[in-house]
């Protein structure tokens, strides 16, 4: 292991690490919790200048109360859910079966479409914003959550493809060619096969891609225009231009949009971080 | 009643089984490839092409195109916004590349076995779960010149206030140093799974062999972590061009657009109120494209290297 297992070292050491280690995250999420506490702060506090000290008024049931009844916010967080959970079982289905394609099966142009996929993944959003804006606008999906999710939906097909190809491809061919000797169909063998095996896939890529989607913020502000369809990050942008130095409600507010994907992250850690870390241990 | 059809429809029931048994080895990658295919062409493949042609014309986005040739690369040449931008994409790039040497440092310090280590490891993850709109908001105000942190700790070491986005020389590095918070966080999970995996035996022989500390990390450890170190590289570099979102929630580019990157200022020539010029964001959008492309094809060209390894 390396480095140097803490307990292999001598006491003062290891008296060091126990102190550093919760003083650093503390420091590193000292912005984090500022914007906790100043969340459950009165107003009080705020003119007098108490950003960081200990609250004097606690306001937390007043302030999140304000957030939920005064503003949109919660229809904000609805519009996320219409856009985010369509878009992940839509990237996650057409990318099971584009991987099972490119995973299972040896044809021309296989590692082509592959590539394909993988680079699209990385070009820059701004080289598809007009022409996905106006293709938006003329099938009348502009300002829809409809026109959203179908966009995510294809972006995500590109790296959820990459994924599951990857997947598929580590699998033990043997169990492909067992089932046709045995006559099952194409479509037996995806279904019956290879599907029930790729579900630690099927869930890292579900949390993660819930998660990206859920903090997307470019896209909608190209595609969505009114309120009625506005997801949380482009709801809270125009709540913080309307709150002005109404800062427990800007952060009030913040926590309420951050909390689904933490709570997603905090409950499937596991898959997430087996999702993002895809390959980042074998050589 | 009888349960068996007709002779001639068996016949033809058969005869197109036989077709489909024959050909289903063949089609199948076709129909199951068909619908992500078709999805990925429509929205990502062809608007490249399509930006690529808008950006050959006068548009605003309603009326009728006006193919102008070079016109607007040969406008941006000379456009000091343009080269503004261009420049501070550079920063992001440096800057943002420090994501990978303090990732990994963290990881190196988190790397242990004491109790309670995974919630703490969950919780350094922490700023890369929430969304970039709500690290902008919290570091406009950790960078708010009467009230916010830096003010106090300022303050409190007696040094001059400074107000970080207010200030044409400052604000694009305030920018990226927030950008960097959840991407430090992505690289130092990034090393952590990595570090997971480093092989034992060959630390231990090089530790017999009397290698330690840093050299210990550069010979023996760092060259396990090359997988780690690529994809970190490679999320980090696209992460720093597509910048855009701390950028409009921190300052919208300001003051005086001297925080705008490409991503940012062809948006902001395209659709925002300064105006409806299509052709000249999509030109813009073509160089930041053509910027990546020289990147994508060097990081396809690495995947390709290892797929022939398997």
């Amino acid at each position: 292991m390396f480095p140097t297992p803490i307990a292999q070292t001598g006491m003062p050491v290891r008296m060091l690490y126990g102190i550093a280690l919760p003083l650093s995250l503390l420091i590193w999420l000292l912005p984090i919790i500022g914007v906790a506490m100043t969340s459950v702060r009165g107003q009080a506090d705020l003119t007098a200048g108490n950003y960081w000290g200990w609250p004097t008024h606690w306001q937390m049931i007043q302030n999140y109360t304000a957030v939920f009844h005064n503003t949109p916010i919660l229809h904000y967080i609805g519009n996320s859910f219409l856009v985010t959970l369509p878009t992940v079982a839509g990237a996650v289905a057409l990318s099971c079966m584009a991987g099972f394609a490119l995973g299972i099966y040896r044809f021309r142009f296989n590692l082509l479409l592959f590539f394909i996929f993988v680079g699209g993944n990385f070009i820059p959003f701004q080289i598809l914003m007009v022409p996905v804006r106006d293709l938006s606008l003329r099938l009348g999906l502009y300002d829809t959550v409809m026109g959203l999710v179908l966009f995510h939906t294809a972006f995500q097909t590109g790296f959820c493809t990459f994924f599951m190809r990857n997947f598929i491809r580590e699998l033990p061919s043997e169990l492909v060619d067992a089932a046709r000797v045995e006559g099952a169909t194409e479509f037996q063998i995806f279904w019956k096969v290879v599907l029930p095996l790729t579900r630690p896939a099927i869930a890292a890529l579900a949390v993660l891609i819930f998660t990206f989607i859920w903090n997307d913020y470019f896209w909608a502000t190209v595609l969505i225009q009114g309120d009625h369809a506005m997801p949380v990050t482009g709801g809270l942008k125009s709540l913080n231009g309307e709150w002005v130095a109404q800062w427990q409600l800007v952060s009030a507010g913040s926590i309420v949009a951050a909390l689904p994907p933490v709570l997603i992250f905090f409950l499937m850690q596991r898959h997430f971080i087996a999702g993002l870390t895809l390959g980042a241990n074998k050589g | 009643m009888t349960t068996t059809s007709p002779p001639s429809l068996a016949a033809a029931h058969d005869a197109a089984d036989g077709w489909w048994a024959r050909h289903q080895r063949a089609l199948a990658p076709v129909l199951f490839l068909l619908p992500a295919a078709l999805m990925f062409t429509v929205y990502v493949i062809a608007p490249i092409f399509q930006s690529i042609a808008i950006s050959f014309t006068d548009w605003d986005g309603l009326g009728v195109k006006r193919f102008i040739g070079f016109g607007n690369y040969v406008e941006l040449a000379s456009d000091p916004d343009f080269r503004t931008a261009m420049f501070n994409n550079v920063i992001w790039l440096l800057g943002y590349l420090l994501a990978i040497p303090i990732g990994l440092a963290m990881a190196l310090f988190l790397n242990q076995t004491v109790f309670g280590i995974r919630l703490i490891k969950a919780l350094f993850f922490f700023p890369f779960v929430i969304s970039q709109v709500v690290v902008g908001l919290v570091f406009s105000w950790f960078y708010d010149p009467t009230n916010g942190l830096l003010f106090h700790v300022l303050r409190a070491l007696g040094l001059p206030p400074v107000a970080v986005l207010s200030d044409e020389h400052l604000v694009t590095y305030g920018i990226v140093a927030a950008g960097l918070y959840p991407q430090i966080a992505y690289c130092m999970i990034l090393y952590l799974t990595g570090l997971n995996n480093v092989r034992a035996d060959l630390i231990e022989a090089a530790r017999l062999e009397g290698a330690r500390g840093f050299s210990l990390l550069w010979h023996v450890v760092l060259p396990q972590l090359r997988p780690a170190t690529f994809i970190a590289v490679v999320v980090t570099v696209v992460g720093s061009l597509r910048s855009f979102d701390m950028i409009s929630i921190m300052t919208q580019g300001g003051p005086y657009g001297s925080s705008r990157v490409l991503a940012y200022y062809m948006y902001e020539q395209a659709l925002s109120e300064y105006g409806y010029r299509m052709g000249y964001g999509t030109a813009i959008a073509t160089v930041l494209f053509l910027v990546m492309l020289v990147y994508i094809v060097f990081v396809l060209a690495q995947i390709w290297r290892q797929e022939r390894e398997l």
